[in-house]
């Protein structure tokens, strides 16, 4: 029942906003998102007291065609839904100090997303996820083609029918496991079950459709060119939406899905996911070395982190799988830390080029220092949450073939090339015609980037409560191959 | 004593929060007693744990459960043994005099609080590095030195030169700690724990590894230590963090964080035994080193980058030492060279202090006069490093020497070469520093004058400790004819591999006195040329020959690695962002999305609304199966 409250909350709030109009638009999405945030903490206690029976719905659907409609949260779900839970009011909050054309429209799609993305972390059947893993797609085609920037409707339309195309794939692959389980259903059991059952060769096919429709959605490369220019033209809170929420369900479904379904097809023909996964890694930390413009940075930055969970994940060890959702946490704080940095940038400075800034750091150093904590867990040092992440990732790699650790460690130097190259242009030295007059912090600012720093920092330090949540989880979920 | 150690260091860590948060509008002289008061607190806590292991067993300490993902454990723990507390003893001793010894030195910077923050923050980490109980464990002290020593080089941000300085520092580490990260995955694999007390100390866990795995990990672990402690080819960083101000270069660039390598592998000492190819690279790296420090060092002008080379050059020896197997010298090395290399910077920021921020050598001359306790402690540091009787390094240095001398005897050459041009360079920048006459500005000139107290009395301590410190480990074979024995030895032989020197108490004597003769041979001979000849050292622009300009240039390993490394990289990331990214893959995209229009547009005008045309294809196609059919 509280997974169900969780899906609802959100999208009754949203009805409630768009019907209430702009005024009460943003205490009203910011009062809901909040309250799901306790139902989500709410639901950590439940899985970690193990009182699961009132996380599991399950009803039927439409019989005839064996379709349920079944929910479960479990440790793993959890970790993804704590990340939504926590980075939605965040991304609420980013847009305070602007202002927005029909506030309620763009609460209210917000939360539909909201809605939507929890809805397929939580699904306990192939099609529910499937159906929500799409439904997402509407509103943020909304939020960007509404309220995005330059070229919004042609690259807009790019990412929808790039997104959607991928995901027939994953349809084909889900149908295709639907069809060998034995009474037809789409619950990730039988699915498990009947994908164990197929030979290596099907798996292996199977697996490509799966990861084709992932990869185009993390993105991994080369099915990464929608994702540059779309995170650049969406509105920055969109941005935050897509990156530290949106990806992961492509991220997540490796883990909940092509991982458990198909062991022996990702491990005797899967191999080519893992080197495009690696390649990723190495070829987007390249691009982010010339980039300009900070918010195309942060894009490809972000290719070449997903690059790496997919790659540990698909080793499908339970290091891999732990460290992945992890990081996957880790890299939806970052983001929009890292996004909503854009975001203060481009209201003082009118674009995120990197070139006219330079001693930000002399005028604001407050502003600094707080960029500089997140700059640093990005590029995964100790004791932030990048770094329990990665280090997992890297050491299941290892156990895989210990050139994916040596390529995919890579991010080790070239994250560290490309972040301390930005900030040193544009915080360090001293300060120019453009950035004397950067204007100070206001206080939402402030505190919304220190309790992203927070975040970091202590999930860095005490990573144990989001990755012991998983143990039982993940065994069921890897024991049940190995 | 498991609470004690927990707060050695949380009391740097308290330092730093309190000075970072809440020091606005207190007066400097407070923040700098909180930030020199934190360390000294953290030393006594060293003191009483450092007493607690001169009879005790080792202990592990877990602090807290700290990454738990399936098969994977590592708790955040610390390790308490003889090597870890004598390691304690003197990064908090140095750590203290030095944060004493800023409080004048960065007294009129507006970045006073901030400094004293940072160095908290550094003996933090630097703490957590040597404390750790897991390969884990002291990669967060490992990376977080590094963290340090990146905002300590570039301190003075407005200056693009220290910023560039900082992230070269900060990249050319990250390579080496992928090799770090590399190797600590191996041992997991393998060993199936990061824990040192499993895998060395209460059980042996690391005979898990063997053969060209366990060479494998130890030369990827060696990599992390090449990067934090400047070995070729990952020296370069170094001499340009020198940009950094003065105490940080003492503490942090020559007395402490650039020791961690040496560290690691004297923790690692079982699995560095393991394998043979491994010690040799260890060595060849080492010797390298230690020639290049030397060889560059005798032509810089700036008197921070003959120390930096100085260092480089004595890391090399003590990598060396770890290559041949004899751990504890390394160690050894390690405190007596804090001892005089930490008592050397803050000499030359006393110079420097007095010189109003002129580091070149060639702009002074004759400050003997002016600062006299300068002076005589500057000169304590450098009789010290050149190996002279009864300085600390005498006895340090003597020791890796015999141990070459029994291994291999072109290794000793050039160590001995290496050692020569030590003293050679060192007095060369000591006569031209002190003696003659003064070559700056008249300005300066009517600026000089001893500094004040709180530098000076830092100098003299360090300097009584680089005159006796040497006696904590006096040579085997001599010391047990006149009844002195090795006490260094003797507290660290349950922690490390332990490998005695055979060296008869005759040819011990005879090869100091021998090293000793090199020595004084090559201050001779930096005194004739230029203090007896009063030769100058050569502006930039007169240098000819060949061989100085190669040095004075570093050996060019810069201009390699840009020609090499940087530009090629920045060549690929042009070429894929507007080549392969723009035409190819998203050409790909675009052309199919074309191809798709265009195949619409295509069938499209065969669906002309027209009947007669239907109808003609209709009886067109049931023509064309029949024919088929038949």
């Amino acid at each position: 029942m509280l997974t169900l409250a969780l899906i609802a909350l959100p999208l009754i709030s949203a009805l409630l906003i768009f019907a209430l109009g702009a005024k009460p638009a943003r205490t009203l999405a910011l009062g809901s998102s909040l309250l799901s945030l306790l139902l989500s903490l709410g639901a950590y206690y439940l899985v970690h007291a193990g009182q699961t029976e009132l996380l599991a719905f399950d009803q039927a659907w439409i019989g005839p065609l064996g379709l349920r409609f079944a929910f479960n949260l479990d440790g793993i779900s959890l970790v993804l839904v704590l990340l939504t839970a926590i980075t939605t009011p965040l991304i609420i909050c980013s847009t305070w100090n602007k202002e927005i054309s029909n506030p309620h429209l763009f609460h209210g799609l917000t939360l539909l997303m909201v809605a939507s993305m929890t809805g397929a972390f939580t699904a306990a059947d192939g099609l529910v996820f499937y159906l929500f893993y799409e439904i997402a797609l509407i509103p943020i085609f909304f939020i960007v083609m509404s309220w995005g920037g330059e070229n919004r409707v042609r690259i807009t339309l790019k990412f929808f029918l790039y997104t959607l195309f991928g995901s027939l794939f994953m349809l084909l692959s889900l149908l295709y496991v639907y069809h060998h389980t034995p009474n037809g259903s789409f619950a990730f059991e039988d699915l498990y079950a009947a994908g164990r059952m197929l030979s290596a060769g099907e798996q292996g096919l199977v697996f490509a459709g799966l990861f084709i429709a992932f990869a185009v959605k993390m993105p991994v490369f080369p099915f990464h060119t929608w994702q540059p220019a779309t995170y650049s033209t969406a509105p920055t809170a969109g941005t935050m939406l897509l990156a530290a929420i949106m990806l992961k369900m492509a991220t997540y479904g490796l883990v909940r899905i092509a991982v458990p379904m198909l062991p022996d097809g990702i491990m005797e023909y899967g191999s080519w996911a893992i080197v495009l996964s690696v390649i990723s890694v190495v070829y987007a930390s390249f691009m982010a070395i010339v980039q300009k413009d900070y918010k195309l940075l942060i894009a490809y930055s972000s290719i070449a982190h997903v690059g790496l969970i997919s790659a540990g994940v698909l080793t499908g060890t339970d290091t891999g799988i732990a460290g992945g959702t992890f990081e996957m946490f880790s890299h939806g704080v970052l983001s929009v830390g890292l996004f909503f940095v854009y975001d203060i940038l481009e209201r003082r400075m009118g674009s995120g080029e990197m070139a006219r800034m330079g001693g930000i750091r002399e005028v604001n150093p407050l502003f600094a220092f707080l960029f500089f904590a997140i700059v640093m867990g990005s590029v995964a040092l100790p004791f932030t949450s990048g770094f329990v992440g990665e280090f997992l990732l890297i050491q299941s790699l290892a156990t895989a073939n210990i050139w994916y650790a040596v390529f995919g460690g890579l991010t080790v130097i070239l994250g560290a090339v490309y972040m301390l190259r930005a900030f040193q242009l544009m915080m360090l030295g001293e300060a120019n015609v453009h950035t004397r007059s950067f204007a100070a912090l206001s206080r939402q600012e402030t505190i919304l980037l220190s309790i992203i720093v927070a975040l970091v920092v202590v999930a860095g330090i005490y990573p144990a409560p989001l990755l012991d949540i998983q143990a039982e989880a993940l065994h069921n979920l890897i024991g049940s191959f190995h | 004593m498991e609470r004690l150690v927990t707060l050695i260091p949380l009391f740097p860590l308290a330092g730093f929060l309190y000075i970072t948060f809440l020091s606005k509008g207190l007066s400097r002289s407070f923040v700098g007693t909180v930030g020199a008061g934190a360390i000294l607190l953290s030393f006594v806590a060293s003191v009483l744990v450092f007493s607690t292991q001169l009879h005790g067993e080792p202990v592990v300490v877990k602090v807290f459960d700290w990454i738990t993902a399936g098969s994977f454990e590592v708790d955040f723990a610390f390790l308490v043994d003889p090597l870890s507390t004598i390691y304690l003893l003197f990064i908090t001793g140095v750590a203290f005099l030095i944060h004493v010894y800023s409080a004048g030195y960065m007294h009129d910077d507006e970045g006073f609080n901030r400094f004293f923050a940072y160095l908290n923050l550094f003996v933090f980490f630097m703490l957590i590095l040597v404390l750790g109980d897991s390969y884990l464990t002291m990669f967060v002290g490992w990376e977080g030195v590094g963290l340090c020593s990146y905002m300590l080089i570039g301190f003075w941000y407005k200056d693009m030169r220290n910023n560039d300085a900082a992230k070269k520092a900060f990249i050319v580490n990250r390579i080496g700690d992928l090799g770090f990260i590399l190797g600590m995955v191996l041992v997991f694999i393998y060993c199936g724990t990061l824990s040192f007390g499993e895998l060395y100390i209460m059980d042996t866990a690391i005979s898990g590894l063997h053969g060209e795995v366990a060479t494998a990990a130890a030369i990827l672990l060696f990599v992390g230590a090449m990067g934090k402690s400047a070995q070729i080819p990952l020296h370069t960083w170094l001499p340009d963090a020198m940009a950094g101000p003065t105490p940080v270069s003492a503490l942090i660039h020559a007395a402490t964080m650039v020791t961690a390598g040496i560290y690691m592998v004297a923790r690692s000492s079982q699995l560095f035994q393991m394998s043979e190819t491994a010690s040799a690279v260890v060595v060849i790296a080492g010797l390298l080193t230690s020639l290049l420090g030397a060889t560059i060092a005798l032509t810089q002008n700036d008197i921070k980058k003959v120390l930096a080379y100085s260092t480089v050059s004595q890391l090399g020896f003590m990598f060396v030492a770890l290559g041949m197997g004899a751990y504890t010298i390394a160690v050894f090395h390690v405190i007596t060279h804090a001892f005089f290399k930490a008592l050397l910077f803050l000499g030359s920021g006393s110079v420097i202090h007095a010189m109003g921020g002129e580091q070149d050598i060639r702009r002074m001359g004759g400050l003997k006069s002016h600062m006299p306790v300068t002076y005589w402690t500057f000169l304590i540091g450098t009789i010290a490093i050149c190996g002279i009787f009864p300085f600390a390094g005498f006895f340090s240095k003597d020791q890796i020497l015999a141990h070459a001398l029994e291994h291999n005897i072109p290794v000793f050459a050039l160590l001995m070469l290496a050692s020569m041009g030590t003293a050679f360079y060192m007095f060369r920048m000591f006569y031209l520093t002190f003696h003659g006459h003064f070559r700056g500005s008249h300005e300066q000139e009517h600026h000089l004058h001893e500094s004040p107290r709180v530098m000076t009395i830092p100098l003299v301590v360090l300097a009584v400790l680089s005159t006796v410190g040497g006696f904590i480990g006096f040579p085997h074979a001599i010391g047990e004819s006149i009844g002195i024995h090795h006490w260094l030895d003797h507290f660290l032989e349950n922690t490390v591999v332990m490998s005695y020197s055979t060296l008869s108490a005759g040819s011990e004597v005879i090869l100091a006195v021998v090293a000793m003769a090199a020595a004084a041979v090559m201050i001779w001979y930096a005194f004739s040329v230029y203090v007896k000849k009063g030769t100058r050292a050569l502006e930039d622009d007169e240098v000819e020959s060949q061989a100085h300009r190669l040095l004075a240039n570093k050996y060019w390993f810069d201009e390699l690695y840009d020609a090499t490394i940087r530009r090629p990289a920045d060549a690929l990331s042009g070429w894929l962002s507007r080549l392969v990214e723009p035409r190819m893959i998203d050409g790909a995209v675009e052309g199919s999305g074309r191809l798709t229009r265009w195949s619409g547009e295509a069938v499209r005008t065969i669906q002309n609304g027209s009947l007669t045309t239907y109808l003609l294809a209709i009886i067109a196609g049931v023509i064309l199966m029949l024919i088929w059919l038949n």
